[in-house]
């Protein structure tokens, strides 16, 4: 376990002093969602309905952009090659490496969320969810982009290649997540959904790992 | 050469079974295509418009199959490091991709006159969209390194970790409230559709099933003759 | 001969390398027992790395066995990472991170902490313990590299082209390292361009297994 604290700490460490990656993200996860306003036009009860939606897809995008950078630099300075040479299984430090990767973009992402969704006049009564589906579908952003990161290291434009692998595997954590946080805003039951999102959540936790732990080796041959 | 000692025999084999698949597919799909629109009846809502299922249904059906087939190639390629398995995945993405955009493109065709529009985001329709993704995210993968083998073992655990969609296409009409239809063939207990309208949808599914083989045989071959080529011209 | 294979050996037999589609060498064979030192030397391209990388368990050799004590690496490879250290070309030296805090990583990934200063100290690090690696010459950055050797044990060493941007009076300290290594019972494994007085070492010329020679 101490290979894993070790991992976590070094990111962390090294995305604080990085310090304009995370300001990066969520500083586009903003304007993007400013932008909408502008181009649909000011309208609160359209906002207020594409809201959710909006929120989520570019609570994606931001989470897309910072992907790239989760093993690239890593591969590129030969600490990948070492690090798998550390006695910690691979599947282990994949998953140190995407926690640390949550808590520098799926928590920020996730507690700007509700002062963007002021913006868009999002249904007070919509936040609680909106909140708890971000807090359960932002790790598994980081964990299915994890594989696809791990696949793409090293190919001819990796960051367009990126979003072509994961966005379709994005789209049930889209689906749940939007219906969770628009359910609670209409006065519906969000629960069933957020159920969804912490079995999405269980599922990738399981799987994710073991997958890009094999996509690694294979860059590393 | 020795590492395609194996491809020599695959070679003999594929040029004794194409002219024969060949036949057969065509002579299926004649069959079939003659029993769904002249044999089986017009639905009495629909009309004649109802006769696209013989050409949507077989198609799904093979996507869902050539992705299996794809899946499984795939393991065998990163389990055994057999090329032939990497080859066999790589020769049949794209005839996959091309199913389910036929099964797309028909079922869309078919459901402005069913439902009334062209598509709806339903757990069926947008699971197969995915799948759909998943074949060209699969021949980009392979296609986008400069080292073609990384690109190769890459895509094959794309393949892999992509199964977990078929379940979810399966099952996505019995899980979820859709508008898509519920399954009529497979399913426990036996198929709920008429006799006069089993058959000739059974026989255009084998007369694709045919097809594939041929198509799947075709680039594989070629895809060997290529693979000879570089080891002859760039030295192995 | 008896007395021989009962000690602890790394071997390797009838390995053949394939790199991409190109076969890089067929039919090597070594056997390291604890004390030896082999320098692999060949031409740009006839497979030093792949070699070393086979022996670190990063990639499957096409055809042959490795071996530690009589057991093939591939049935448990976490046992056989747990027992060497590999430096390849690149130092895997994060810029931001101090030269210190570097080590320290190295060694808690390892699960060992207490090497650190010590490894400093013996590649002259210590007066930059604490500055960013961004700040470090190319030659001390290969030195930190290398510290890693010290900053926690193994049995195994294996290392490409180790020498490369390092001035006399580092070569000097690496040597003395090796040296020390093996005294202790451990063996080494290098690939190298430059002729290194490594006392007793075993030679290995990839030039002779290559089936493919660069013009």
């Amino acid at each position: 376990m101490s290979g894993f604290a070790a991992l976590l700490t070094r990111d962390l460490r090294l995305a604080f002093r990085h310090g304009g990656d995370v300001a990066n993200v969520v500083a586009f996860f903003a304007l993007a969602v400013i932008l909408f306003p502008f181009g649909v036009g000011p309208d609160p009860d359209l906002l207020a309905r594409i809201a959710a939606g909006v929120l989520w897809v570019t609570a994606l995008l931001a989470a897309l952009l910072s992907l790239e950078r989760l093993f690239d630099a890593d591969f590129q300075d030969g600490s990948l090659e070492a690090l798998s040479l550390m006695p910690v299984p691979l599947e282990i430090q994949v998953l140190a490496k995407c926690v640390a990767h949550w808590l520098t973009t799926g928590l920020p992402l996730t507690i700007i969320a509700p002062l963007l969704a002021l913006v868009l006049h999002f249904d007070a009564a919509g936040y609680p969810a909106l909140v708890a589906a971000l807090l359960l579908g932002t790790p598994v952003l980081s964990l299915i982009g994890a594989i696809g990161a791990a696949l793409t290291l090293g190919a001819r434009r990796a960051g367009v290649l990126l979003s072509l692998l994961v966005l379709p595997l994005y789209i049930p954590v889209l689906i749940f997540g939007v219906a969770a946080s628009e359910a609670a805003a209409l006065g519906l039951e969000s629960r069933p959904h957020l159920l969804l999102l912490a079995a999405l959540l269980a599922g990738s936790l399981a799987l994710a790992p073991w997958a890009a732990a094999a996509a690694l080796r294979q860059a590393l041959e | 050469m020795q590492r395609f000692a194996n491809p020599a025999r695959f070679m003999r084999l594929s040029a004794a079974l194409l002219p024969w698949c060949s036949v057969a597919a065509a002579v299926l799909i004649a069959i079939g295509l003659f029993g769904a629109l002249f044999v089986a009846p017009p639905d009495y809502q629909q009309g004649e418009a109802v006769k696209i299922m013989y050409v949507h249904v077989p198609s799904a059906w093979l996507a869902s199959l050539v992705y299996a087939v794809m899946a499984v190639a795939s393991a065998v390629a990163l389990i055994w490091r057999h090329p032939l398995a990497h080859i066999a995945a790589e020769s049949a993405a794209p005839i996959g991709a091309g199913f389910t955009f036929v099964c797309l493109a028909s079922g869309s065709l078919w459901g402005e006159p069913m439902w009334g529009t062209w598509w709806v985001w339903d757990a069926r329709l947008t699971s197969v969209l995915v799948l759909f993704f998943l074949y060209l995210g699969f021949i980009a993968l392979a296609n986008a390194f400069d080292d073609r083998t990384r690109g190769s073992r890459a895509a094959a655990i794309l393949a892999i970790v992509g199964v977990v969609n078929l379940p979810i296409i399966k099952f996505s009409v019995d899980w979820w409230n859709t508008l898509h239809q519920k399954a009529s063939v497979f399913r426990m207990g036996g198929p709920t559709i008429a006799g006069s309208m089993l058959w000739p949808l059974l026989v255009m599914a084998a007369g694709f099933l045919f097809l594939f083989a041929v198509l799947l045989m075709l680039r594989m071959r070629t895809a060997l003759l290529r693979a000879k080529l570089r080891a002859l011209r760039f030295g192995t | 001969m008896a007395g021989r294979e009962s000690q602890k050996s790394f071997t390797g037999e009838g390995l053949a390398c394939r790199r991409g589609e190109r076969r890089v060498f067929k039919g090597v064979a070594f056997a390291l027992t604890p004390g030896d030192a082999l320098l692999l030397g060949g031409p740009n391209g006839s497979g030093k790395t792949s070699l070393l990388r086979l022996m670190a368990g990063l990639a499957q050799p096409e055809e042959g066995v490795i071996a530690w004590n009589g057991e093939t690496i591939a049935d448990d490879l976490a046992a056989h990472r747990a027992r060497l250290h590999y430096i390849g070309h690149q130092d895997a030296v994060k810029p931001a991170l101090t030269a210190a805090e570097n080590l320290a990583f190295w060694a808690g990934m390892r699960g060992t902490d207490g090497g650190v200063t010590d490894a400093l100290c013996r590649f002259r690090l210590d007066a930059r313990a604490d500055w960013p690696a961004r700040y470090l010459s190319a030659g001390e950055r290969k030195r930190l590299g290398l510290a890693r050797l010290m900053a926690s044990p193994a049995a195994l060493w294996l290392l490409d082209e180790p020498t490369s941007s390092l001035d006399a009076e580092a070569t000097e300290i690496l040597l003395t390292a090796i040296a020390g290594h093996r005294r202790a019972g451990g063996c080494v494994a290098l690939a190298t361009h430059a002729a290194l007085p490594v006392p007793g070492a075993q030679a290995l010329s990839l030039a002779d297994h290559a089936t493919w020679r660069q013009r």
